[in-house]
């Protein structure tokens, strides 16, 4: 006979994402949605107090007829496994959090309650890649990169156009691409590597620098522009330096004013939760949303352990393609015009 | 063998009432230990095991055995009073015991025979075998001694959090060495007269438990000092509700906290009063934060003397409030939205707001184009508005648009 504490902890089990605001800690976050899911527990009504044997002086029935009081025991609640005795049913729930997001940055960080935290470490280890828009600023270059540290240039950035920005963003990519090739550790003189260059499915397995998959200007009002970026293994500090090197191969400087990451693999901004929806019916919901993306990484996660590296690693990229989806389309798109591009214009740098 | 019947008529001869109570036997062995020189023979060898249980374990309740007496005794107590024919066996038992010692001291403790455990004994005999409890000396929680001991077991029924307070260190052992009648009753009795509700009296327990330890004298006197200070009988019980540690304080540091805060905030005793029965808890912290926060808000943000005046009287939590977030927030009030000092002042709980809620809401009034906080402009929204309504009410009203709207609009940030 399960109590409703239980049934409820059970289905506590599984990945979800939430949205993290900007300024925040990821510790923060991890300790709020424990300490709500733990609530909300805890709230459950405790069991019936368990009964003890104890002897009490009762008066005899009418039989004797005498007021004698004799020693009879008798089932009474015993307070020894009353709530406020033992404490609360729950005192832990494990919640742990997927790649971390630093304070200055905001975005989708993924979180694994219970049992998903296994799933969390297949979802780390398998190179998924990550969506980040990040906003710069022309004309200042900061010792952090960000725009709220110490300054410690200035410099006019009049002559910077789009298309020039568009030209270093795609030298940037181009580097990129190469690094993407030469970390995907296979032979690049097989036909096998060949097909799957064709495909796209070259990829770095194992440890790699972070390697920028896609990068693209969305938006240009100088001083302020917009860069999307797909990446893989990146930290949000080197996507900052990204901006200032960018500001740097532009002749001027510039410092990012923001970072924020729209997707984590096969998670979502669209399903992330906002801060009002941190309590623990809509987690659970968001976990059973969830719960067939979990399941494939899981799988995936099996195949790379028992399969061979390199059968496991086209396996699990296309599953991972598949997830994506919509964005899996434009990582395409993006990769096929620049690299023409890049044809073109190492020719007139070398020559 | 003679010994043996002895103890065999000891057991006879107290009736069957007596025999009933359980603790009570422990009681009595414990007692005849403090009157007499040796006792009964077959509480010998418990003694003896009592005396070499070394204390182990965090909580040491080693005085737990000499405290008993005082916890038993009520038990006895009660029993006497519940049953009348009790006073004359105890008399007789004493009797016995005396007579006992003589023999025990004749014939010396080699000569002590036994009955053996196999030895079938009568159904009344049977009932009449007195077991002492098995109650640890001592324990890491107070789960083994709720049950056996009435002020434990009466403090989970008025809604105290005996796990809470076992957490702190030697609350615990205090709690099980109190007697309920000569120490928690009077003081319990003192805070239900004072007006706390009794729906209160668990919560503030479990926050103060030391309000049991302080002497009734000085609650009273410190009571007393604030009802000279004009406090009123209500204000004082809400006061109490509000700051379990309030009566802890002597009435020196409350007259020296009170005098403070007439002073600095140049208010009058009236409104100072107002102040302290809204937020108690400036009486009992230490002053230094509540000066730093005041210079702050002097001198960082440049409020005058008057607006501190009003902030305070309007949102007293800001005496308390983290410097670091309080900076945080007017900076960003202040700077980003552009509001003058003057209109902070009129609405001092935008200070008092989480800074992530102004942040996003303005915001998202900003994108929208609504964000108009000179009241002499049309369209004009008040901080209070901003920041005192919930999302839904915020989202139709004040932003005119849809929950989901501002949803998808958080997720741009």
């Amino acid at each position: 006979m399960t109590t409703k504490a239980a049934r409820l902890f059970r289905r506590m089990d599984g990945l979800f994402a939430v949205y993290k605001p900007q300024g925040v800690h990821w510790k923060l976050i991890r300790d709020t949605i424990e300490s709500n899911l733990l609530k909300e527990l805890n709230s459950c009504p405790p069991p019936a107090p368990q009964l003890a044997v104890k002897f009490q002086l009762l008066s005899s029935g009418e039989n004797n007829g005498s007021k004698d009081l004799i020693l009879s025991p008798s089932m009474l609640p015993s307070l020894a496994n009353h709530p406020l005795v033992k404490g609360p049913q729950f005192h832990k729930v494990h919640v742990g959090v997927g790649h971390r997001l630093d304070a200055f940055s905001s975005g989708v960080l993924v979180l694994g309650v219970g049992k998903g935290n296994y799933v969390l470490e297949h979802l780390c280890k398998s190179h998924v890649t990550r969506d980040y828009t990040l906003e710069g600023e022309f004309g200042r270059a900061t010792d952090d990169f960000s725009h709220t540290t110490r300054v410690i240039e200035k410099t006019t950035y009049d002559h910077v156009t789009q298309d020039k920005l568009e030209r270093v963003l795609a030298m940037i990519q181009g580097a990129n691409q190469k690094a993407l090739i030469t970390y995907s550790q296979m032979d690049l003189r097989t036909q096998e590597a060949y097909e799957l260059a064709v495909k796209g499915l070259l990829y770095p397995h194992g440890k790699s620098p972070p390697i920028l998959t896609g990068l693209r200007c969305i938006h240009f009002n100088p001083p302020h522009f917009t860069l999307e970026v797909q990446c893989v293994n990146e930290t949000q500090k080197y996507l900052r330096k990204l901006i200032h090197e960018v500001g740097l191969e532009l002749r001027s400087s510039a410092v990012c004013s923001g970072v924020r990451r729209t997707r984590d693999g096969p998670f979502k901004a669209e399903n992330a939760l906002t801060r009002q929806h941190w309590t623990a019916d809509c987690i659970i919901q968001a976990i059973a949303h969830f719960r067939k993306t979990t399941r494939k990484i899981r799988k995936s996660g099996m195949y790379r352990q028992t399969d061979g590296q390199l059968n496991s690693s086209a396996k699990i990229q296309e599953q991972i393609r598949s997830e994506i989806g919509q964005s899996d389309q434009e990582h395409v798109e993006l990769t096929s015009p620049t690299f023409d591009r890049i044809v073109d214009r190492v020719a007139p740098g070398t020559g | 063998m003679q010994l043996c019947r002895r103890c065999v008529s000891l057991l006879l001869s107290r009736p069957l009432l007596s025999a009933a109570l359980q603790p009570s036997t422990h009681t009595l062995h414990q007692r005849s230990h403090h009157i007499l020189l040796q006792p009964p023979v077959h509480s010998l060898t418990q003694r003896h095991s009592r005396e070499t249980w070394t204390p182990c374990g965090r909580r040491n309740l080693s005085d737990h055995q000499a405290a008993s007496p005082d916890v038993y005794n009520n038990k006895t107590d009660l029993a006497e009073r519940e049953a009348e024919k009790h006073i004359v066996p105890f008399e007789n038992l004493n009797v016995h015991q005396i007579s006992n010692q003589e023999s025990l001291s004749d014939m010396g403790l080699d000569a002590v025979v036994r009955p053996s455990p196999l030895q079938e004994i009568s159904e009344e005999e049977a009932v009449q075998i007195q077991v002492p409890s098995a109650l640890p000396p001592d324990s890491f929680t107070l789960k083994p001694y709720v049950d056996q001991s009435e002020t434990l077991s009466k403090l989970v029924q008025l809604g105290v959090n005996l796990w809470e307070l076992e957490q702190r260190p030697n609350v615990g052992s205090m709690l099980v060495r109190l007697d309920f009648h000569a120490d928690v009753a009077p003081k319990l009795l003192f805070l239900k007269d004072l007006g706390v509700e009794e729906s209160k009296l668990g919560t503030i327990l479990t926050k103060n438990p030391f309000i049991l330890t302080e002497s009734l004298d000085n609650l009273e006197a410190r009571v007393s000092y604030l009802k000279t200070k004009k406090f009123s009988q209500e204000s004082v019980a809400v006061m109490v509700s509000k700051a379990p540690y309030l009566l802890n304080f002597s009435v020196e540091r409350l007259d020296n906290r009170l005098g403070f805060f007439q002073k600095q905030l140049g208010l009058s005793a009236e409104k100072t009063r107002n102040v302290v029965t809204r937020l108690p808890k400036l009486l009992c912290r230490s002053l230094e934060p509540i000066k730093e926060n005041l210079k702050v808000c002097e001198l960082e943000f440049g409020f005058r003397g008057n607006e501190i005046q009003h902030i305070v009287t309007t949102v007293p939590k800001v005496l308390i409030a983290n410097k670091r977030k309080l900076t945080q927030i007017f900076d960003f009030v202040h700077n980003t939205m552009d509001v003058p000092h003057s209109l902070i002042a009129k609405f001092p709980q935008v200070l008092n707001a989480k800074f992530l809620r102004i942040k996003e809401r303005h915001l998202f009034l900003e994108y929208l184009g609504r964000a108009q906080y000179q009241p002499s402009q049309p369209n004009y929204i008040s901080l209070d508005r901003l920041v005192f309504l919930p999302d839904d009410v915020f989202c139709s009203d004040v932003a005119l648009a849809t929950l989901e709207d501002f949803e998808r609009f958080q997720k741009t940030l």
